[in-house]
């Protein structure tokens, strides 16, 4: 019984400790930010990297979700012939809730993991500790342009995920189930408001951006520097981003939708 | 037990001494690595650093780098004291310290080039065409000038700690230090090596920290020795006096087998280990 205590109480301090280790990354790499942004190649470099590796997964998926949106929303509309709704139903459902959730979770997965995995590894074979001894601090010149560029990338590729998906539910409703075409898009034109729902959606992107690449960075930079630690921390940082990920979205939506 | 036999440590002065450690003592866990060191590193010199595998040689040259921050003692490199310095201190000071690390380090994803450029970019705002030349210069000194274009997995291991090298010294520091800088050197690489440091060491009076088991190679160039053993200096001179020291001491210059250097890493016996009585 005490050896249960004991073990939750040693999980419980280790997750209070890392927490506090993280809060402390993020200060420290905030700080190095005014110097990243005087070397904006840096930054892009880490947007092209994470941007580019998830491009196509974040258009295919986006794709087959507006698909999806496109054939379901058509489903329950025609019941009460408000089909030529369509384009509203999908748009205000990529642009408020799916394409910033998805794409988020997306990029979790793909770009967040191999963020650790590259830190992790530049731990391991002692690539930061040499920049150390070189004068450079690591969390300026590595972790804070990474950061940086994932924040930048996400709201991107949220966006491009929502186009795609708009169009994927045009090609369902319009092209195969003979919603008008005009109506489709005019009906978006008219209900989708720039601020409550575009601006909305990118604010939760920009969030899930930060909070992703900030877990991302963390796992690698606090990794144990051996292939078993560098595995471990990238599976958690896909664990922890996509819980993550999901609770603030919750929290923003009820701060936002209400 | 009376393990400073030959602790003549030569107690310099701050203005004699590049680097002074006084009583540091380091843990790791449970395990002791440093207990109450002191080692002083002459200013100019080439001072070698020895002992068994294991011994705490790295970490050594950690708390000189002001990686490893000691427990106890007092920790000063060229007049700055490491103990509680701020980070931004910190890398004031690593400015003149240059460091060969045992893997090498180098930066995976940047070209040989780019990795010995690395340091000059990052310190300083010399035009491309300068530090251009400055990196074939510190690649040419190594014997790789040849090689600027590969990437580091392209490279054999000890072609790798030579591009270290380079960029280790492209700032022109004021302390050298080299983490087995020989691993993995065929022996004529190992000559040139062997001359480039101390040539280093001469012409830029720089400070020179050299850890390696290459017992004659290292003697050979080395002003001062260190023969570091289960976290105490067991034994400092010049080689020569080594040479003629304690038996421990003779033991290790003249790398005999039996002695009382041990081979194996402190545990229970083997009979204890193996007969599973370790536990009782
Ligand atoms: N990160 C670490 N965590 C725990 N113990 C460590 C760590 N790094 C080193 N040690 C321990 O500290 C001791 C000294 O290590 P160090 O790397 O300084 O040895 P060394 O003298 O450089 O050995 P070698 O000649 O094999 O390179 C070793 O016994 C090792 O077990
Ligand atoms: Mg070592």
């Amino acid at each position: 019984m005490t050896e249960i205590l004991h073990a939750l109480g040693r999980t419980g301090i280790g997750a209070f400790e890392s927490l506090g280790r993280s809060a402390l990354l993020f200060l420290y790499t905030w700080r190095g930010m005014g110097e990243v942004l005087t070397r904006p190649r840096l930054v892009l470099q880490q947007v092209y990297a994470t941007g580019v590796l998830s491009l196509v997964i974040i258009s295919v998926s986006g794709l087959f979700v507006g698909m999806v949106l496109g054939l379901q929303g058509y489903n329950t509309l025609v019941g009460f012939g408000a089909e030529e709704q369509l384009g509203v139903m999908v748009a205000l459902s990529l642009v408020r809730e799916l394409g910033p959730v998805v794409s988020a979770l997306l990029f979790a997965g793909r770009a967040g993991s191999a963020l650790t995995a590259e830190i992790g590894l530049m731990k391991a074979t002692e690539q930061l500790a040499a920049m150390e001894m070189m004068a450079v601090d690591p969390l300026h010149r590595v972790i804070a342009p990474r950061l940086l560029g994932g924040i930048i990338a996400l709201p991107l590729l949220a966006s491009i995920f929502n186009t795609v998906g708009v169009w994927g539910g045009w090609l369902v409703g319009v092209g195969l189930l003979g919603v008008h075409d005009g109506s489709y898009w005019a009906h978006i034109e008219t209900t989708v408001d720039l601020r409550d729902d575009v601006v909305n959606g990118l604010i939760k992107s920009v969030v899930f951006g930060v909070a992703v690449t900030w877990i991302a960075v963390f796992e690698g930079y606090d990794t144990v520097p051996t292939s078993e630690g560098i595995s471990r921390s990238t599976t958690r940082t896909v664990v922890h981003a996509s819980l993550a990920i999901l609770a603030l979205d919750f929290l923003l939506t009820a701060l936002m939708f209400d | 037990m009376s393990k400073a036999v030959d602790r003549n440590s030569p107690a310099l002065s701050a203005r004699e001494a590049a680097v002074r450690i006084q009583g540091v003592t380091f843990r790791r866990g449970e395990r002791v690595i440093f207990e109450d060191v002191d080692v002083h590193i002459p200013r100019g010199k080439v001072t070698a650093i020895m002992g068994p595998s294991g011994c705490g040689k790295t970490t050594l040259l950690g708390v000189i780098g002001g990686s490893v921050r000691p427990e106890a003692g007092s920790v000063d490199v060229l007049g700055h004291s490491l103990v509680g310095l701020s980070r931004a201190g910190l890398m004031r000071v690593r400015r003149s310290i240059g460091m060969l690390f045992q893997s090498g380090a180098l930066f995976t994803d940047l070209s040989v080039f780019d990795n010995v450029a690395f340091p000059l970019r990052e310190h300083t705002r010399l035009p491309e065409e300068l530090i251009r030349d400055l990196v074939l210069m510190k690649l040419e000194a190594v014997g790789l000038r040849g090689a600027h274009t590969l990437m580091p997995s392209q490279l054999s291991g000890g072609m790798g700690r030579r591009v270290a090298l380079a960029r280790a010294i492209a700032l022109d520091p004021t302390i050298m230090l080299y983490d087995e800088p020989f691993t993995g050197q065929d022996p004529i690489s190992m000559g040139v090596l062997l001359r480039l440091i101390r040539l280093l060491n001469d012409v830029l009076g720089l400070t020179t920290v050299v850890v390696s088991h290459d017992i004659h190679e290292t003697a050979s160039i080395a002003d001062y020795i260190y023969l570091l053993d289960r976290g105490h200096v067991a034994a400092c001179g010049t080689p020569e006096e080594l040479r003629q020291g304690s038996a421990w001491a003779r033991q290790f210059m003249n790398a005999e087998p039996d002695g009382p250097v041990p081979f194996h890493y402190g545990g229970p016996s083997i009979a204890a280990d193996l007969l599973g009585l370790a536990e009782a």
